[in-house]
């Protein structure tokens, strides 16, 4: 029988509604960050750096892009004899087949997946974050305490740890009670979703709460170990950690790396993220281009001016263009003249000439205004830009859109503009 | 599949000066992310020759590690796969590979146990992309013993480092003068060829048993009034790297928009392996201009009409003109680099001055690495 001391589950299967047209076509894990990579690029890399082999990805909404960026695990290494990286979605059984209905029934369904490497430790992480952190550690501090349940915990403002589910623990670590989003929180440790589980405490709370609708690990599976009298411990972590699950918040951990020592370094060489990237080609910058303060990745071609800004690979900007505090993805065109400021534009995206984004006073959002906040133009993937157009803040543009789509010439600020079909 | 593919990537090349003291040519870096063997290769596999083998004696450090893994240019397969050949000293044989038909000699057992009917010949230093079965299409068209693949080079370019050849109507090669003191025709020998399997097996043992060595001087020049040896013309790019100034200008060549869209955009794509480096970054001070810049690089200063390579740090201040700044080089703060071919992994020291004053000059500096 196989022996695996900790596998990783990995998931991946939620839609991250908050990213609007960022995610109407795949899922969160799978959106662009940082110019080449893909946010679950963080948790696969960190998985492989900490020595974990087996992972488990559990995918359900719009999974295609996930799996073709996954394929077999080779960028990270997680293409093994035994172990490696699989790919888990919902699947039918002979009776009372059903999707993932939350974080612990989608793990719970997959316990056949786990007992074939007989663990003796299940990490439990979620494709939504960026970090780097050696679950090593994290496992040594399990094990030295003879912890049931290990929670990756870490320490926010106290002003703004309502936000957070925050784990009240003593000197030791170990945890005296919970509090989802507390008005008047006793503590600033704030859950991260990262857990460790003993296999034998894991497998038990999963089978004894199997019947539970939408079980989940912060509401069901936590407390239900909690009360049973398991020890749960808060591991500490205090480097870089970000939830990236809002536009806002996307943005500004893109716009962080371009910081001259950023505190999230990718450049580092002993912690390195992996990802799988078709470009191999370098970036040209041509005569008349301006590059300040951004980071571009490769293929790309840059003619006109380019601002604290996150360029994906094999993007290219036209001559005259200026580019500021943007997020490019990759394959993205940006015609002549274009001036963009704040925008965050998702693959593939054809902007014409002489587009101007980002004008305007900042309206809220008129249909979504908590999505689309912040002053940002979002554009999904595979749209088209017509020429010569003028689009404000907190915007959202998806599809082929043509001139007659924008009253002379202007989306105004607070406007949202989703055509149905695909650039062809 | 119809054929294999042989890569002779064992030259040195004096001419290469410095820069092949650490590396054998066809490691040599092209373009800021690839190296010169994976035009070769790609050309291979998007030709969908599955069965390649790499012949490599001189210095292959760098290419063995360029060469670990097979699967960046898709070999890694159950029917075919990459094999690199280095010389072995066995119980009949106890030399290095003293020609290209030795080094092919020296490895007939491959070509013994394969069962494609012809085989693909070609150097890893030059800088093209090929659909082989056109060439083979062609071979076998006219009925040839050997074809070889030729390239008209533009008039003025020096063609007394290549084979020069001149050819009937037919396109049967008449003439075949290997490095001619004074070249009597501008189209040269790309060191590319296409022959039968068991032709090349016969005149390999041929060459072996009369004690000769070399496929050109050996095989193509003495049998070419015995054999029927055909020229195929490549009319798109191709550069042969091989000397100090054909690399810097075929580098070069890259900082056209031509070029570029030719090797980077146009399929079938040039494949390369895979270095996890970040995106380039370029922070506030920044001036880069007509260059390439490679991945993982950082940079601070000016850069104009250059080839960046991967993993660059430039610093406050620095100048580079005209220059290539290979893998992994640091430069400190202020140093002025113009016409020079700056070696990987080199550490220039802040202030440095570096100029190639007649031609381009190679800045080998070996000193310590104390930041990043």
């Amino acid at each position: 029988m196989f022996k695996k001391e900790m596998i990783a589950m990995l998931l991946a299967g939620g839609q991250g509604s908050r990213l609007g047209v960022l995610t109407a076509k795949v899922a969160k894990p799978a959106v662009a960050f940082g110019g080449k990579y893909r946010i679950i690029d963080f948790p696969l890399s960190n998985c492989i750096n900490s020595g974990i082999d087996t992972v488990g990805v559990l995918t359900q909404y719009q999974p295609l892009r996930l799996n073709t960026h996954i394929g077999i695990g080779i960028p990270w290494d997680l293409d093994r004899n035994v172990g490696g990286v699989s790919i888990l979605p919902p699947y039918e059984k002979s009776s009372n087949s059903e999707w993932y209905t939350g974080t612990a029934n989608a793990i719970y369904q997959n316990m056949n997946y786990m007992e074939t490497y007989n663990p003796d430790y299940v990490l439990i992480l979620s494709g939504d974050h960026i970090y780097k952190m050696d679950y090593e550690v994290m496992l040594d501090f399990h094990k030295a305490n003879k912890a049931d349940v290990t929670i990756a915990a870490m320490p926010v403002p106290m002003e703004e740890a309502s936000r957070f589910g925050i784990v009240v623990a003593d000197n030791d670590g170990k945890i005296k009670d919970f509090e989802e989003k507390p008005e008047k929180p006793s503590s600033n440790l704030a859950s991260m979703g990262i857990y460790i589980f003993s296999w034998q405490v894991l497998k038990e709370a999963l089978i004894q709460l199997k019947d539970q609708p939408n079980c989940d690990f912060g509401k069901h599976i936590i407390p239900y170990c909690h009360e049973k009298g398991d020890r749960l411990f808060a591991y500490e972590y205090n480097g870089y950690w970000k939830d990236v699950g809002t536009l806002s918040s996307y943005w500004e951990a893109n716009m962080e790396l371009i910081d001259i020592i950023p505190e999230f370094n990718l450049y580092e060489e002993f912690w390195k993220i992996y990802t799988n990237s078709a470009n191999i080609p370098p970036q040209y910058i041509a005569e008349q281009g301006v590059v300040d303060r951004c980071i571009i990745s490769n293929g790309s071609e840059i003619y006109g001016e380019v601002h604290s800004s996150v360029l994906g690979g094999s993007v290219m900007v036209g001559k005259g263009s200026v580019i500021r505090d943007s997020i490019i993805m990759q394959g993205v065109r940006i015609g002549e003249n274009c001036v963009i400021d704040k925008a965050i534009i998702a693959e593939d995206t054809v902007i014409g000439d002489n587009v101007v984004i980002g004008i305007g006073s900042e309206v809220p959002n008129r249909t979504k205004p908590n999505i689309y906040s912040g002053g940002l133009a979002t554009i999904g993937e595979n749209s088209v830009i017509p020429a010569g157009v003028q689009i404000g803040k907190n915007t959202a543009i998806s599809g082929v859109t043509t001139a007659e789509d924008y009253s002379d010439g202007v989306l105004s600020s607070g406007e949202t503009l989703i055509k149905a079909g695909d650039r062809v | 599949m119809r054929a294999v593919g042989i890569i002779l990537a064992g030259g040195n090349s004096r001419k290469m000066q410095e820069l092949t003291a650490r590396r054998a040519v066809a490691a040599m870096p092209i373009a800021g992310s690839y190296r010169a063997i994976d035009f070769a290769l790609s050309n291979m596999t998007n030709s969908h020759i599955q069965k390649v083998a790499v012949l490599t004696q001189y210095n292959a450090r760098s290419l063995n590690e360029h060469l670990n893994s097979s699967k960046w240019w898709d070999f890694g397969r159950k029917q075919g796969g990459l094999f690199v050949f280095t010389p072995t000293i066995t119980a009949d044989n106890g030399y290095w590979y003293r020609g290209t038909a030795d080094a092919i000699y020296q490895n007939l057992d491959f070509l013994r146990k394969c069962h494609e009917p012809y085989v693909i010949i070609t150097s890893g230093d030059a800088v093209y992309k090929m659909d082989y079965n056109k060439v083979l299409e062609y071979h076998i068209a006219k009925k040839a013993d050997i074809t070889v693949v030729c390239k008209e080079l533009a008039p003025g370019d020096d063609a007394t480092r290549f084979g020069t050849i001149r050819m009937n109507e037919a396109a049967r090669i008449e003439e075949f003068e290997e490095k001619p003191m004074v070249a009597h025709s501008q189209t040269v020998s790309t060191g590319i060829y296409v022959i039968r399997r068991r032709q090349l097996i016969d005149l390999v043992e041929h060459c072996a048993e009369e004690e000769r060595h070399d496929f050109v001087t050996d095989i193509l020049i003495r049998y070419k009034n015995l054999k029927k040896i055909y020229g195929y013309k490549i009319n798109s790019y191709w550069s042969n790297i091989s000397t100090v100034d054909a690399y810097y200008r075929t580098n070069m060549d890259f900082l056209r928009q031509d070029v570029r869209d030719y090797f980077f955009r146009e399929l079938p794509s040039v494949f390369s392996k895979v270095s996890d480096q970040p995106p380039a970054k370029y922070n506030p001070g920044a001036v880069v201009k007509n260059s390439l810049v490679g991945s993982g690089s950082i940079i601070n200063g000016t850069v104009e009409n250059s080839v960046v390579f991967k993993k660059v740090f430039v610093g406050n201040n620095c100048v580079i003109k005209n220059s290539i700044i290979l893998n992994d080089v640091y430069l400190g703060d202020n140093t002025y680099i113009e016409n020079c071919i700056v070696e990987s992994r080199d550490t220039i020291r802040a202030n440095t001055r570096h100029v190639g004053e007649n031609g381009v000059k190679i800045v080998v500096e070996k000193n310590e690495r104390y930041a990043l």
